[in-house]
């Protein structure tokens, strides 16, 4: 028999103003286990928890309730303070009499019933409950970063500034990402390689970062400060180690024919490449689709022209597995498809382009040099229209619900950086709402419209008819002058939508975490916990959350690596205490419970039973492991035998506490 | 009173939620009857939001819209603005014969031949 010590708090006037606390207290003495109730004013400060731990230890309590606010508030503060007189924190409840009550109640008489009612329920629960103790694993020091873009160097970077070991795994040959392909960075319009690669050299040089690039996730075990994790570091056909990247290869090549993946396939490049000039680790790669060697055996010229034997045709994926106590998502984004916007005419002429591929048509390493001249003839163009929110804050099912938030301040940088470099091209933009908030943004969208004499429009475009003079004719609504607009324009380019990065899904069911209907990774909390997902051990960084622009993601990508680094500082992690737990007399391994944990908890074993006279028999049956679980009690319920059971919050308890409720 | 229920009539008749609009104005960029219209298709949503149903019923755009649907595919926010003009169109087509049969008129056109049927229907349909 439990010896219970009730304490009623009055909140000042929060509980007591709608709630008799004397006699809630009082009506609560008779309760089975009850030795002891009281109330006062605040229970939270130093003076009540004085008061329970005084009680405790003249009344020897084996158990506390205390009728307070909501057990998300003090139910902390009420365990420790328990914990604190010598019993175990398990064995306070907590009795909800201010949300639940109080809060919402305003006659005093229904108020104080439903009180000593939720009282009576905490009671019966406490009278079931047990000491229960968190278990406790190591951590692995060391991190993992999934994508190699900005958000995932910045990320790595401040990890390993704290002295923790990380792996970078990129899908791509070389780090860098979307950042890498930019011309220039807006609000200050430098250029995006100057401040991205130094950053990448750093990670090269960085002792404590291990770069598996032309990698991707084979499978993810394991749980917080215990992930294994495999990693399939693809065939490049090169000897890494012996590979000097002086590119003698890329013009030995006579399969020139590849579409250049970094320069959004405007132009091509040979089979064997390194991606371009910065490119880190600087090796070459064999796209094995392409090289004739690898297809039908005959070629071989890059082997023979290689002043460093570096060139094995014969190479095989490798698997890699390690250990990690944090991973870091930072999967980045793509470029929606078009296909479903033929009224922009993207399929039809090679003369208009997205944004991303005029950032390459705008780079001195881009197919033009950095000459900014129309694909299809290669002519310098004299009107350029820009249209924004292409695929954007669509909900028709064509494009993407949301906002991408880039866009227009991008689409001012192009506007501004192409009538500075050539004033002769007119420039105009179809607008629905310029979108800059942020510091410097909206002063520097104003610059384009008031120094840069950008021609905004509000209004949308309709269809954009490619002309048998082979200019574009773009016809589109001009909303503030009523009116609807032709132009003749020799380029029209398209702030297109970003959408998660596509593999993004199967990295997110690796890892056991959630995605929401956009493809983006769901954060624990929207506002206060953004940078960490809801499975444990997990954090995200950069665009694989929510459409962000390179402030922010470096912001994100910091953020998520202090998170990081608070965890791998712990030797230890204390789990939760009230875990999932199977009778296993009663479990007839049926996998249910497996396939609703959502955090990957529940495996099977097979187990030998003693039947008695010497006999034995084997069978499957599930094990939680407590390290993972996080007490939901999702296979409680689906566990169609009643087996599994969750501690603290047992079936039996519940039971007890339902009845409290009813019994009149 | 009158003019309200006209205005519910219409919205519900047009089978399309424009408080969706997110006033791009993709529809009048690429309306093919742009320039014969005094009210623009975007306008049509504008002001059926703001419940200016009669100054629509007088437009001529009615009357010039192709019902080309071209607005109703290129509508980002699914607002369909042609089923808007089409629900004003059908208000007026309506409206034009709302005298032709009262109630009091009914029991002289009572006759053998006319089916009771028919009476009924012309009532419900053009005194609405």
């Amino acid at each position: 028999m439990q010896r219970i010590g009730v304490f009623v708090c009055w909140c000042g006037s929060n509980i007591a103003a709608t709630v008799d606390v004397e006699r809630v207290a009082e009506a609560v003495k008779s309760e089975p286990g009850v030795v002891f109730s009281t109330q006062y004013q605040y229970m939270c400060s130093e003076n009540g928890q004085q008061l329970i731990r005084q009680a405790i230890k003249e009344h020897n309590l084996t158990g506390v309730v205390v009728c307070s606010c909501s057990p998300r508030m003090h139910e902390a503060t009420f365990r420790k303070t328990a914990e604190s007189a010598g019993i175990n924190p398990y064995m306070v409840e907590i009795a909800n009499i201010r949300e639940q009550v109080s809060w919402i109640h305003k006659d005093i008489e229904e108020g104080t019933e439903k009180a000593i009612i939720l009282a009576r329920t905490a009671i019966a629960k406490v009278n079931l409950n047990a000491p229960l103790t968190a278990g406790e694993t190591k951590v692995t020091k060391r991190a993992l970063v999934i994508g190699g873009g900005i958000a995932g160097i910045q990320s790595a970077l401040d990890i390993a500034e704290a002295g923790y070991e990380v792996d970078i795994v990129e899908t791509k040959p070389t780090i860098g990402g979307r950042m890498a392909q930019l011309d220039k960075t807006f609000p200050t319009l430098d250029c995006a390689a100057c401040i991205l690669t130094p950053k990448m050299v750093d990670v090269a040089q960085n002792e404590k970062i291990t770069l598996y690039t032309y990698s991707e996730i084979e499978d993810v075990k394991g749980f917080v400060g215990n992930f294994s994790v495999k990693i399939r570091k693809k065939a490049r056909y090169i000897n890494e180690d012996a590979c000097t990247g002086c590119g003698v290869c890329m013009n030995a090549c006579p399969s020139k024919k590849g579409l250049n993946e970094f320069n959004q396939g405007l132009n091509n490049r040979p089979a064997i490449y390194i991606p371009f000039a910065q490119a880190i680790p600087n090796i070459a790669v064999i796209d094995p689709q392409q090289c004739l060697k690898i297809k039908n055996g005959k070629c071989g010229l890059c082997a023979m022209k290689c002043p460093s034997n570096a060139i094995d045709y014969t190479q095989t994926d490798e698997i890699v597995e390690r250990e990690y106590g944090a991973i870091v998502v930072a999967t980045g984004y793509k470029t929606i498809d078009l296909d479903k916007f033929g009224e922009y005419a993207y399929n039809e002429s090679k003369d208009v382009v997205t944004s991303l591929e005029l950032e390459r048509l705008m780079n001195a390493a881009g197919p033009t040099k950095g000459t900014l001249l129309r694909p299809s003839d290669g002519e310098h163009p004299h009107d350029i229209t820009f249209i924004q929110c292409v695929g954007s804050r669509d909900t028709s099912g064509c494009g993407k619900p949301y906002c991408s938030k880039i866009c227009c301040m991008y689409t001012a940088k192009h506007a501004m950086l192409i009538r500075e470099k050539y004033p002769d091209v007119k420039v105009h933009i179809f607008y629905i709402d310029v979108r800059t908030p942020g510091k410097n943004y909206d002063e520097f969208y104003r610059r384009a419209a008031e120094q840069y004499g950008v021609d905004y429009i509000k209004g949308m475009v309709g269809k954009v008819y490619p002309q048998p003079n082979g200019k574009l004719l773009v016809q589109g609504s001009d909303l503030i002058n009523n009116e609807q607009v032709l132009i003749e324009s020799d380029m029209v380019v398209l702030a297109t939508a970003i959408e998660p990065e596509p593999s993004v899904r199967r990295i997110a069911t690796l890892l056991t975490t959630s995605i929401d209907t956009n493809n983006f990774l769901t954060e624990a909390h929207a506002k206060l916990r953004p940078v960490e997902s809801p499975t444990a051990g997990i954090f995200l960084s950069g665009v694989c959350q929510g459409p962000k622009d390179i402030p922010e993601t470096v912001s994100q990508a910091s953020a998520c690596a202090a998170k990081v680094i608070g965890l791998l500082a712990k030797n230890t992690l204390k789990g939760n205490a009230c875990v999932a737990g199977p009778d296993e007399s009663m479990c007839n391994g049926c996998s249910v419970c497996a396939n609703v944990c959502p955090y990957g908890a529940i495996t099977y074993v097979d187990k030998e039973f003693r039947l008695g006279g010497g006999k034995t028999e084997t069978r499957r049956v599930s094990q939680v492991n407590q390290a993972i679980c996080q007490g939901c009690g999702a296979c409680t319920v689906a566990c169609p035998s009643g087996a599994m059971d969750l501690k603290g919050f047992a079936n039996k308890q519940i039971m007890a506490e339902v009845e409290a409720i009813c019994k009149r | 009173m009158e003019d309200k229920y006209l205005l519910s009539d219409v919205k519900r008749y047009s089978g399309t939620d424009t408080s969706a609009c997110m006033r791009c104005g993709k529809c009048s960029g690429r309306c093919p009857a742009y320039n014969d219209m005094d009210i623009k298709p975007h306008q049509f949503v504008t002001l059926i939001e703001r419940g200016d149903i009669e100054k629509l019923m007088q437009s001529k755009s009615i009357w010039t819209c192709l019902s080309c649907m071209a607005c109703v595919e290129r509508c980002p926010r699914n607002v369909a603005p042609a089923q808007v003009i089409e629900a004003v169109r059908d208000a007026v087509v309506r409206q034009q014969y709302a005298n032709k049969i009262k109630a009091e008129d009914i029991p002289a056109k009572i006759d053998e031949t006319i089916p009771q049927q028919l009476l009924v229907s012309a009532f419900r349909k053009y005194n609405k």
